[in-house]
């Protein structure tokens, strides 16, 4: 066991937990910030992603031991973030959830994405939203709220 | 849930209706405000029998009238997608005039007076919540708006006819107005009324209005506490090692390395559903669990136990389907078909494979047992039952089980296990830590490797067409394993040995085929199945659909027109489906650009007619759908928003069929896919980029739309690819185009 410190959200948090533990599993059970989902473990659905410096990243299969001071942002912190208020507001004008599981994963990815790309091309979207699985399939609703939110955002 | 349930739920309802007395009762609450609860009674029998004894009813609310305005309504079932959480307070909002603004609805615990009125237990299934519900919600608000006025009345000595209520205030004569929170005290002392007057359509302010969900902000902002988010003061969780294939045991375990790991509070055997028995590890924490469960040595004994083996089953399935089954459908003449010319005649072998459910949140339960009372957190679709299982084990009365209904992430029907094997396998662990509360975690593997799938099937069906192009004869065998034998639902959906599930929507087809039948082979393998959102309609409307779009080819006839001139004057609302799908995609569909083909394809499912044309290229060696308009008849649409966003991507579930790693395979009993790397769910580039939703305008009863989208995506891609490449497609999934 070792004692990591982390920031996630912009606080400063210390755990103890094995080198190995995936970052979603301290996220969760450590610090108790369970909106980050566990879906497959294995990086092929998307559920548990988090920004990890800016970038989307797969806390699944990221050890903790890894993060070292690159700041993480989670889906209980994005709406502090301007686009990523913008991405929550749009979801819910929108109406996309269904069972919701899958849609922090879903809304981490697509902030990620108007953060490079305020504009995105239907491309775009396929690219970025790729990973994400929903298995109610709000798929066109996603891509309609992932507009929306750019259009916001201009 | 299979339409079959529904009907014979239907009739039973009869029965329950005159055998129960069903009343209201309401209270005050300690804290201030109203409740009104559904009271059963005792059935008719008993009291015939002069033992009326009424029966202690927990003080369960169906609405809560708070000090500060707020409204609390219970939903009597499960939410995990599908919207109930929404409309069904939508429906009581509506006839009880609350301020929608104010309202809060909370998923109602296990309780009797939370039962379906129709199934007689409390569960979601058949596409029946909003069907089966909406009267006793209606009645609900009216009667508590009906005693909210007598109060306001009664305050200001006034007629009760001369007050009006709207948005949580009861309006009197002379400006005079009051909050329904003021009036909550003084309306719970007054009797409930025998009858009420529901309001005409024309005065609904909610129900036909697209309202959004009521669960929205708290699933984008990661607030929103599914069964698996669950955190309790000293909480274990629990992994089992379940053996490869189903109902083996163990030989001999090694667990040294498991139990040296810091945080594992223990290790020990529990016996499986299917007779066999699994290793359970309690640790402090999931990860903790995972590394312990990785480390186990266990010497499973394969050899008492049938390895089921997909390409043996199929194998087998098509020698079963080139003879009769038990007949579940037999019209005119059997003989017709062979008195039609071989060059006349289509003989079309269908292939379906094993699909797991894999709803997005993994299967969990959190049981703790305290000796004389156990308390459980599970998003289930089978309350009752999970509730009576989970007593079961423990060695309680199901009414010593506090049962919270937790939120869902998906579900599909996997959620609504006969069995309640889940349920029982929480209660096992939790049983052997007294007093400590232990979350049973299945992880994705245990999931996609977990059976409960639905049923591999074959589909063998001879076609005999008439000189007008239309079928004149057709004989249908179906092959596959029964849902419901040995389960308590097999009286309800098993006749004249067919079990109907297997055969929804191909015995029951709205086409007028006069010469038709259609019987059943059921083999038993050792593989649990389950009912897979749409049931048989999943695999019935693939078969049927796509045969029809080949005699429609055939006969050089327009596939929608085809199919129009088939179906029989009595199919109305799928009639008024294809109607509405012919008109709204008219436009696209007579400009395609080069290299697309439309499919089309429409199904009756849970009483609502559906009916979509979709727009395909192929792209990648797969099928691109850039379109889909789909149109639907649920009779009266409760919320469109919600029935919208269940069409659209109800399609995107019924693409999953296609996928190229769309099947769950066996090899010597192992299954051979274990996550999503193997086993793919479909993601947004595999659905479709945009779904037009048109409800076809009713005042008919409201049926279902949870299930009914996913059966007409597949066979319409399908019958689109065979335009583009002239090939047929008869075996799922779609691995080469």
């Amino acid at each position: 066991m070792e004692t990591y410190k982390l920031t996630v959200n912009g606080q400063p948090k210390e755990v103890t937990a094995d080198p190995g533990t995936p970052l979603l599993w301290v996220l969760r059970e450590d610090l108790k910030m369970t909106g980050t989902k566990y879906g497959c473990g294995i990086a092929a659905c998307g559920a548990c992603t988090v920004h990890v410096a800016g970038i989307a990243t797969r806390s699944c299969v990221v050890p903790v031991s890894l993060i070292g001071d690159r700041p993480v942002v989670t889906i209980e912190g994005i709406g502090q973030d301007p686009v990523g208020r913008a991405v929550q507001d749009a979801w819910v004008a929108e109406d996309v959830v269904q069972c919701g599981y899958c849609q922090s994963g879903q809304i981490m990815s697509a902030v990620a994405l108007l953060k490079k790309t305020p504009k995105p091309t239907v491309t775009n979207i396929e690219q970025s939203m790729g990973g994400n699985v929903c298995r109610c399939g709000t798929y066109v609703r996603i891509r309609e709220a992932i507009q929306t939110a750019s259009q916001q955002l201009k | 849930m299979t339409t079959t349930m529904t009907k014979a739920a239907a009739t039973s309802a009869k029965d329950l209706l005159l055998s129960r007395r069903s009343f209201l009762r309401v209270s005050a609450t300690a804290a201030g405000g109203m409740i009104i609860s559904l009271y059963l009674d005792l059935p008719l029998a008993a009291q015939e029998a002069g033992q009326p004894k009424p029966k202690v009813y927990p003080p369960d609310a169906f609405v809560h009238i708070k000090p500060d305005g707020k409204i609390v309504i219970q939903v009597n079932r499960l939410e995990f997608g599908q919207g109930v959480q929404t409309s069904l307070p939508m429906i009581l909002a509506d006839e009880m005039d609350a301020d929608w603004s104010q309202v809060v609805a909370e998923l109602a615990p296990a309780a009797d007076v939370y039962k379906d009125p129709l199934f007689g237990i409390q569960m979601v299934g058949g596409s029946g919540s909003i069907a089966h519900s909406f009267q006793q919600y209606r009645e609900l608000g009216a009667r508590t708006r009906a005693m909210l006025i007598a109060a306001a009345a009664d305050q200001w000595k006034v007629p009760a006819n001369q007050c009006r209520t709207e948005a949580s205030v009861v309006h009197g004569p002379g400006g005079r107005s009051v909050k329904y929170a003021d009036l909550a005290n003084a309306a719970a002392q007054l009797p409930v009324p025998e009858t009420v007057q529901l309001k005409n359509a024309s005065d609904f302010r909610l129900i036909g209005k697209k309202v959004r969900r009521l669960d929205s902000r708290p699933k984008c902002d990661g607030s929103l506490k599914f069964g698996l988010d669950l955190d309790l003061p000293g909480m274990k969780v629990a992994l089992v090692a379940r053996p490869p294939i189903f109902g083996a045991s163990p030989k001999s375990v090694d667990d040294k390395a498991a139990r040296s790991i810091p945080g594992v509070a223990d290790i020990f055997e529990i016996p499986t559903i299917s007779k066999g028995s699994a290793m359970a590890v309690v640790a402090d924490k999931f990860w903790t669990a995972k590394q312990a469960r990785d480390r186990l040595r266990i010497d499973w004994d394969l050899s008492k136990v049938e390895h089921a083996d997909s390409v043996d089953l199929f194998r087998k399935y098509k020698q079963l389907a080139s003879t009769k089954g038990n007949v579940a459908m037999a019209r005119g003449d059997d003989k017709e078909l062979d008195r039609i010319a071989p060059t006349s005649r289509i003989v079309a072998e269908y292939e379906f494979p094993y699909l797991a459910h894999s709803p997005m949140e993994p299967l969990n339960t959190t049981v703790r047992f305290d000796g004389d009372r156990a308390e459980v957190w599970a998003g289930s679709q089978f309350q009752t039952v999970d509730q009576m299982a989970i007593a079961e084990v423990l060695g309680l009365k199901p009414d010593q089980i506090t049962f919270h209904t937790e939120m869902a992430g998906g579900g599909f029907g996997r959620r609504a296990t006969p069995d309640s094997h889940v349920q029982r396998e929480a209660a096992a662990i939790a049983k052997r830590l007294k007093g400590t509360p232990v979350k049973l975690v299945w992880t994705r593997e245990d999931d996609v490797q977990g059976g409960y799938y639905r049923p591999m099937h074959v589909h063998r069906v001879e076609i005999g067409i008439g000189a007008d192009g239309m079928p004149a004869a057709w004989r249908h065998v179906v092959v596959g394993q029964s849902l419901t034998a040995g389960t308590v639902f097999a009286s309800m959906t098993i006749k004249n040995g067919v079990d109907e599930s297997a055969v929804e929507g191909t015995s029951d087809t709205h086409y007028d085929i006069p010469n038709f039948h259609v019987s059943a082979h059921h083999p038993v393998v050792n593989v649990p199945v389950l009912w897979w959102r749409s049931v048989g309609h999943t695999h019935n409307a693939f078969v049927m659909e796509t045969l029809i779009d080949e005699l429609a080819t055939r006969a050089k006839m327009d596939p929608i027109a085809y199919r129009g001139k088939l179906l029989k004057p009595d199919a109305k609302k799928l009639r008024g489906a294809l109607d509405l799908m012919e008109e709204k995609s008219a436009v696209w569909r007579s400009k395609l650009p080069k290299g697309h083909a439309v499919g089309v394809a429409c199904h009756e499912a849970f009483g609502t007619g559906v009916a979509c044309a979709v727009d395909v290229s192929i792209e990648n060696h797969r099928p691109r759908m850039h379109r889909v308009t789909v149109a639907a008849d649920p009779g009266v649409a409760v919320n469109p928003l919600t029935i919208e966003s269940q069409f659209q991507a109800g399609v995107a579930f019924g693409v999953s069929q296609l996928m190229a790693k769309g099947a769950i395979t066996l090899k010597d009993g192992h299954v051979e896919q274990s996550n999503f790397d193997a086993y793919t769910p479909p993601y947004i580039a595999d659905a479709p980029v945009a779904v037009d939703v048109h409800i076809v305008p009713s005042t008919e009863k409201s049926t279902g739309c949870g299930e009914p989208p996913v059966p007409v995506i597949s066979p319409a891609v399908v019958n689109a690819l065979s335009k583009l490449t002239g090939k047929r497609y008869r075996t799922l999934p779609l691995v080469t185009v």
